[in-house]
């Protein structure tokens, strides 16, 4: 591929000196191949640039829509209550440790699937297919059946399952979980792992099945253990994708709004900064507040994707070298 | 597409066929070679299966409740062999309450399927000019649209909100539509763009060098490979629209509210309910329990923006 994009995109290069008429034709020429990109480019940037410069402007006035005439420049204050204010603070706290267990949890699930789907068995294709099912539920319907399907402390499938356990063993008294009151952010991050898990193993299993066998093959000939093979061979290999899964996965679970708003509706420490920031202008109408929060999160965001487009980017190039 | 050598076929079925031949033989070919297969893969395969059946297991539990009697699906211990019954669905369509589901679900398809068709309408011209013709620094550009996706939605909703407010646009399935286009355009420009990579450069020279146009290239050599990857993005991006809760829920009301946004309003908390909420989570994931599978060979590589194949 390089070789040709490198000869169409530099046509002008070997004239020494080009006369006025044929530079004029070459910008035609570079506009023409340019005109098909620019109605999704411009769209692009209409809608998701220009919001974010008003966001910007916002954070820095003092304005609740409730009292408009108190609108006034703020400078810095809205960026230090976000960072002060507790709640907003374990806004932060939550959104991070949300991000981090659900990403790490679902990754290391996710590998111990894929080394088992790369093996083959009676009824692969089945089981891997049961396996990506909870990741083709909507999200807001997966976070309503773990509500009260699943977690309901006195009806859900859990606590159904450990009482007719207990019963099996002839005892009335067993154990009963209420992970929704008592550990909330528990019941999150748990269903969130469930919806995210297959999403992992997906792209784990993509890698597993790309691993240059031939390597694997000789070591085994070798003599080496399953381990050393993992260790040494595989885990290297997969480095990469382990990378890309961990933070594909990390920028949509940071924008995560539909599991908290369902299960937990924010209570009890679970509200995550998404959830945070709606309620701050949806119902609080502190719109300068919301925007500085806003901006934070772009902030965090750009620190961990300035890391996403480092692996995107090796992938990438990898690719576009071909 | 590097062991496509000159003397390669330049036939377009050929060359796709070789590559994918390329990737499903290596599997194969590895598992008869490895050593002592049997004995190790029993372990793992009931391992396998197991797991499989435990993740699958809330799925499978919510469309055997949603077949139940609101008194049989709150029992303790669960009444896994009760009476089968359509109840639920009766109520979810609503038979007693008289809401209709029907309205949202049509808002849903409208505004996922609308804002596909727009995606893709703006997403393949882009993408032609990113990966068959590119422009200079395509790169950067494939990193601008990137990095639009990584910015949260949060962080723009209170501006759209506004502007949306003042120009009327409040509970108008026409905006959602354009947030949702924007949503789903970068992904979908880096999914196509490496479905047209594959797209052999060779077969593409040898067109320009008998004069075939740009419609015969299309048509005959640019359709046939990118046709399966233009297929699986526009499913991947339904699946995005019709998941969406936060815009819909901020943009819309009784107008234009989505199914997500009226499943959120479904809990009454009043009452038994349960079986009613899981004919409603399996109603309303059908859509995209159907895009998923159907879009199964190519979910991965679109998942992962086309970095894994």
């Amino acid at each position: 591929m390089t070789t040709a994009t490198a000869r169409i995109s530099r046509p002008g290069r070997s004239a020494a000196k080009p006369s006025r008429d044929n530079r004029s034709r070459e910008r035609a020429l570079a506009w023409a191949r340019r005109a098909p990109l620019l109605p999704a480019l411009i769209f692009l940037i209409v809608v998701t640039q220009l919001p974010f410069v008003v966001t910007l402007i916002i954070s820095f006035l003092n304005w609740n829509s409730l009292s408009p005439d108190r609108t006034a420049f703020a400078g810095l204050e809205n960026y230090l209550t976000v960072l002060t204010d507790p709640d907003l603070r374990q806004a932060i706290f939550t959104t991070i440790l949300l991000t981090v267990s659900v990403v790490l949890a679902s990754l290391l699930i996710g590998l111990g699937l894929a080394l088992l789907l790369d093996k083959k068995f009676i009824g692969r294709g089945l089981a891997r297919t049961l396996l990506i099912a909870p990741f083709l539920v909507v999200p807001v319907a997966a976070a309503l059946i773990w509500k009260h399907a699943l977690l309901n402390p006195t009806y859900g499938l859990i606590n159904g399952i450990l009482t007719w356990v207990w019963s099996l063993f002839g005892s009335a008294t067993a154990p009963q979980l209420d992970l929704l009151s008592q550990a909330p952010m528990m019941a999150v991050i748990v269903s969130l792992v469930w919806q995210w898990t297959p999403f992992m193993m997906l792209i784990l299993l993509a890698g597993l099945q790309s691993r240059p066998m031939d390597t694997v093959e000789a070591a085994q000939m070798d003599g080496a253990t399953p381990w050393a093979i993992f260790r040494h061979l595989t885990l290297p290999h997969l480095r990469q994708y382990l990378e890309l899964g961990g933070l594909l996965g990390a920028i949509y679970i940071v924008q995560n709004f539909d599991a908290v708003f369902t299960l937990t509706a924010g209570g009890l420490g679970t509200a995550n900064l998404p959830y945070a920031i709606y309620q701050t202008f949806y119902f609080a109408n502190e719109y300068g507040l919301a925007s500085a929060a806003g901006v934070v999160v772009v902030i965090g965001t750009i620190i961990v994707a300035t890391f996403a487009l480092r692996t995107v980017f090796s992938l990438f190039k990898k690719e576009a070298a071909r | 597409m590097s062991t496509l050598t000159p003397a390669a076929p330049r036939k377009s079925g050929h060359a796709r066929s070789t590559s994918r031949a390329s990737s499903t033989t290596g599997p194969l070919r590895r598992g008869k070679s490895r050593m002592d297969p049997t004995r190790n893969n029993t372990a793992a395969g009931l391992a396998a299966w197991l797991l499989a059946l435990l993740f699958a297991a809330p799925v499978v539990w919510m469309i055997l409740t949603s077949f139940h009697s609101e008194t049989d699906a709150a029992t303790n211990p669960p009444s896994i062999a009760a009476n089968l019954t359509l109840d639920a669905y009766r109520e979810f369509f609503g038979e007693t309450s008289g809401v209709s589901p029907w309205p949202s679900m049509i808002n849903s398809a409208t505004a996922s399927i609308l804002s596909t068709v727009l995606v893709l309408v703006l997403a393949i011209p882009a993408t032609y000019a990113l990966s068959i013709r590119p422009v200079k620094k395509w790169t950067d550009v494939m990193f601008f649209f990137l990095s639009t996706k990584m910015m949260p939605v949060v962080a723009a909703i209170l501006p759209l909100y506004l502007f949306a407010r003042t120009v009327g646009a409040l509970d108008n399935i026409w905006f959602l539509i354009l947030m949702y286009t924007s949503m789903n355009l970068p992904i979908a420009v880096w999914m196509m763009r490496s479905f047209l990579a594959e797209v052999p450069v060779e077969m593409l020279e040898a067109a320009q060098i008998d004069g075939a146009n740009l419609l015969l290239t299309l048509r005959k050599i640019i359709a046939p490979v990118a046709m399966p990857g233009i297929a699986a993005t526009a499913l991947i991006c339904f699946i995005f629209s019709w998941n969406e809760l936060l815009l819909a829920r901020v943009l819309t009301g009784v107008v234009a509210g989505t199914a997500p946004v009226f499943l959120t309003g479904f809990v009454s908390g009043q009452g038994l309910f349960l079986a009613k909420v899981c004919a409603a989570a399996v109603v309303i994931s059908l859509p995209v329990l159907f895009a998923g599978f159907a879009a199964q060979d190519k979910l991965v590589q679109g998942l992962s923006l086309g970095a894994v194949k």
